[in-house]
């Protein structure tokens, strides 16, 4: 059997109705690799998750987990995967430990066997052993559900936007415990839409409405994007925004945090382009050349795929 | 087998740690079998009666004396006059007027009877006309124990003698107490375990439960076992404090009230199981669970007997399950009728455990 993948997805197709949940999707995740998939709310990514993890079957096209079959071999698969849902699910009613030795049992093994790999983390929710899983704050309820997703040593772990609604520096914590587990040698899917977290995945896909627009490291992705992009500010945004659309030569003009990304033709004239606004009454305005990020690509991709699918 | 007790264990400590549930499962039927026996009865008693008395005689003034007695009258007036006497029908304190004609007792011992009037109020036709039935009962009781007295032949009068088996007093008490009974166990059996599936459902935990090797049957047994222990340590309550509080205790077996008790089990847990594979919240399974015992209540014979309804309802009753083990317990309760004599009504309450359990097992998916 080749192990060498420890995720590998060919055609995959999940209909809901007339809704196109996954279109055709095909990836892959390498053996020991922090794999991230990166796309807006409504991607397609819990599906996907749900299609891996078993909980649903493919409409079409073929996914396997460990080299296992997801729509054939699923009772298998489940006893080397954990899944931790990006809905808090553990029970509310039972406390930290029962839900830990709870999940423990059911997979036939106890705290003390996987002691290694959860005690970083369970050592920080250790003083509210006692307390019930639903009074816990967010992060610690995320922290809980890491420890029972990896209670009986998966070696595939899949985590459904583990740091939605949880606060920057349990973020960050959070992805240093993922970086550890994966010196452990745990595969690991992730899903986000936050695009600065994609930075710490050794390769990330793209994801929007279904489709993957693009699969590699952060570092190929953000060089993969091909236009000139500038950062532009000035008093009146909304206005100066309305106005570079209308400039030829600006292909794209989008709010991107205190300033505006532009993205040009390759023969932009920059100064020309403060002169002709300045003209129009805009004032204190700035614009410098930037480093495209990752949600720069993003949104290329997304105009590329929309401006395809229209043609076609 | 480990899974199974592992879920068990994890079930009680989620059932005893509920603020709601245990409290439920206490008050519930201690409400049903302390309250409902007195307030759902079709017993009429103190009907309230005038006799007009004409005759002045001995034999008026016992009947007066022995209806005052009764438990079954109260004697609202002796009035002098009918039209008084109907005044108090008309403003409803009185139900049931009895009039005494001029020289009775003379023309009893004439051999040549005159004609008693009885005037029942119809408005509410179950005690006008019981009380009618009382009235003409208490008569015929007073004129036989004259005949008795004094020897005299009565020619008219030969008294019909009506005695209800089973249920002498025919207490509606002891016809509900059994049926209040099923109305437990249809909750407790089928509305909670399918309000728990559907829970996890809602709450999540059961995706988390699904990416787990835990088999799907393993789940759900693991859910319905409590609430089968609860529901028959529940009816154990019930019986024993029928037994307390009203003095009812089945003359039949305890056996075969276990044994129509734990099929009856099976077939609500089967219903709820079903219900809750279909619902994906909570206010659905208690929609349809409502539904579903509304027509419990009303049909299978429990406040009404089924022989009384019309023929295409009786016909229906055939499909509820309540109807036979509401058939059986009253039996078995008051008439001590054995398994054997009821072998239909168990085989129709197996029949029913299997059909809806293995509804409730295909219509479980783990994989949607």
């Amino acid at each position: 059997m080749n192990f060498s993948n420890a995720i590998e997805i060919k055609g995959l197709t999940k209909r809901y109705g007339p809704v196109v949940a996954l279109d055709r999707i095909r990836l892959e995740v390498r053996r020991g690799e922090l794999f991230g998939l990166i796309g807006p709310d409504g991607a397609g990514k819990t599906t996907l998750f749900r299609l891996l993890t078993t909980l649903i079957d493919p409409d079409e096209g073929q996914a396997s987990v460990n080299g296992m079959d997801t729509a054939t071999e699923y009772r298998n698969i489940r006893k080397t995967i954990g899944y931790m849902p990006g809905r808090f699910s553990l029970y509310p009613d039972l406390t930290v430990d029962e839900n830990l030795a709870f999940f423990a049992a059911l997979f036939g093994t106890n705290l003390r066997d996987s002691h290694d790999l959860i005690d970083p983390i369970y050592r920080q929710i250790k003083p509210f052993r006692t307390r019930r899983a639903g009074k816990l704050s967010g992060g610690m309820k995320q922290k809980l559900a890491l420890c029972c997703a990896l209670i009986h040593r998966p070696s595939v772990l899949f985590l459904d936007e583990p740091t939605t609604g949880v606060d920057a520096v349990s973020r960050s914590e959070f992805w240093d415990m993922l970086a550890e587990l994966k010196a452990k040698g745990i595969s690991i899917l992730v899903s986000t839409p936050y695009m600065d977290e994609a930075n710490r995945c050794d390769r990330i896909a793209l994801i929007n409405e279904g489709k993957v627009l693009g699969i590699d490291t952060p570092q190929g992705i953000v060089s993969g994007f091909n236009a000139p992009l500038f950062a532009l500010h000035g008093d009146d945004m909304f206005g100066l925004l309305k106005a570079a659309r209308c400039y030829a030569g600006v292909r794209t003009c989008y709010p991107f945090g205190q300033t505006h990304h532009l993205v040009t033709e390759s023969g932009f004239n920059a100064v020309r382009f403060i002169e002709t606004l300045s003209a129009e009454g805009f004032s204190a305005i700035e614009l410098y050349p930037v480093e495209a990020g990752i949600e720069d690509v993003f949104i290329q991709r997304m105009e590329n795929e929309s401006g395809q699918s229209h043609i076609g | 087998m480990r899974t199974l007790l592992i879920l068990l264990d994890k079930e009680f400590r989620q059932f005893i740690r509920n603020s709601f549930l245990p409290k439920v499962a206490l008050i519930f039927p201690l409400m049903i079998m302390l309250v409902m026996p007195w307030v759902m009865t079709l017993d009429v008693r103190h009907i309230g009666i005038a006799i007009i008395d004409n005759d002045r005689s001995s034999l008026s003034n016992r009947l007066i004396r022995k209806t005052d007695a009764s438990d079954y009258f109260t004697l609202i007036s002796v009035p002098e006059r009918y039209d008084t006497a109907f005044a108090l029908l008309e403003k409803g304190d009185a139900d049931v007027i009895i009039e005494v004609p001029d020289g009775f007792e003379q023309s009893i011992l004439l051999g040549n009877p005159k004609k008693m009037r009885i005037t029942a109020n119809g408005v509410n036709a179950l005690k006008g006309n019981l009380g009618s039935q009382y009235a003409v009962r208490i008569i015929t009781q007073t004129l036989t124990e004259l005949q008795r007295e004094q020897g005299i032949d009565l020619p008219s009068t030969e008294p019909i003698v009506v005695e209800n088996r089973y249920n002498p007093t025919l207490e509606y008490r002891n016809y509900m107490i059994p049926a209040l009974m099923i109305m437990l166990l249809i909750m407790l059996c089928g509305f909670l375990p399918s309000l728990n599936l559907v829970g996890e459902k809602e709450t999540g935990t059961i995706e988390q439960i699904n990416v787990t090797p835990v088999g799907r049957f393993t789940f759900t047994l693991a859910k319905l076992i409590p609430y089968w222990i609860i529901g028959l340590v529940v009816l154990s309550i019930a019986m024993l404090l029928a037994y307390l509080v009203y003095g009812l205790s089945p003359v039949g077996s305890l056996g075969a009230i276990y044994l129509a008790a734990a099929l009856f089990v099976l077939t609500m847990s089967g219903l709820g199981v079903t219900i809750a594979n279909g619902s994906s919240t909570m206010q659905q399974a208690m929609f349809v669970m409502f539904f579903f015992v509304m027509i419990f209540v009303l049909m299978s014979g429990l406040i009404t007997p089924v022989a009384s309804m019309p023929e295409w309802a009786q016909w229906i009753t055939r499909f509820l399950p309540p109807r036979y083990f509401i058939e059986i317990m009253q039996a078995v309760y008051l008439k001590g009728t054995t398994v054997k004599e009821l072998w239909a009504n168990y085989t129709a309450l197996t029949a029913f455990a299997i059909i809806l359990n293995l509804l409730a097992t295909l219509t479980y998916k783990k994989r949607s």
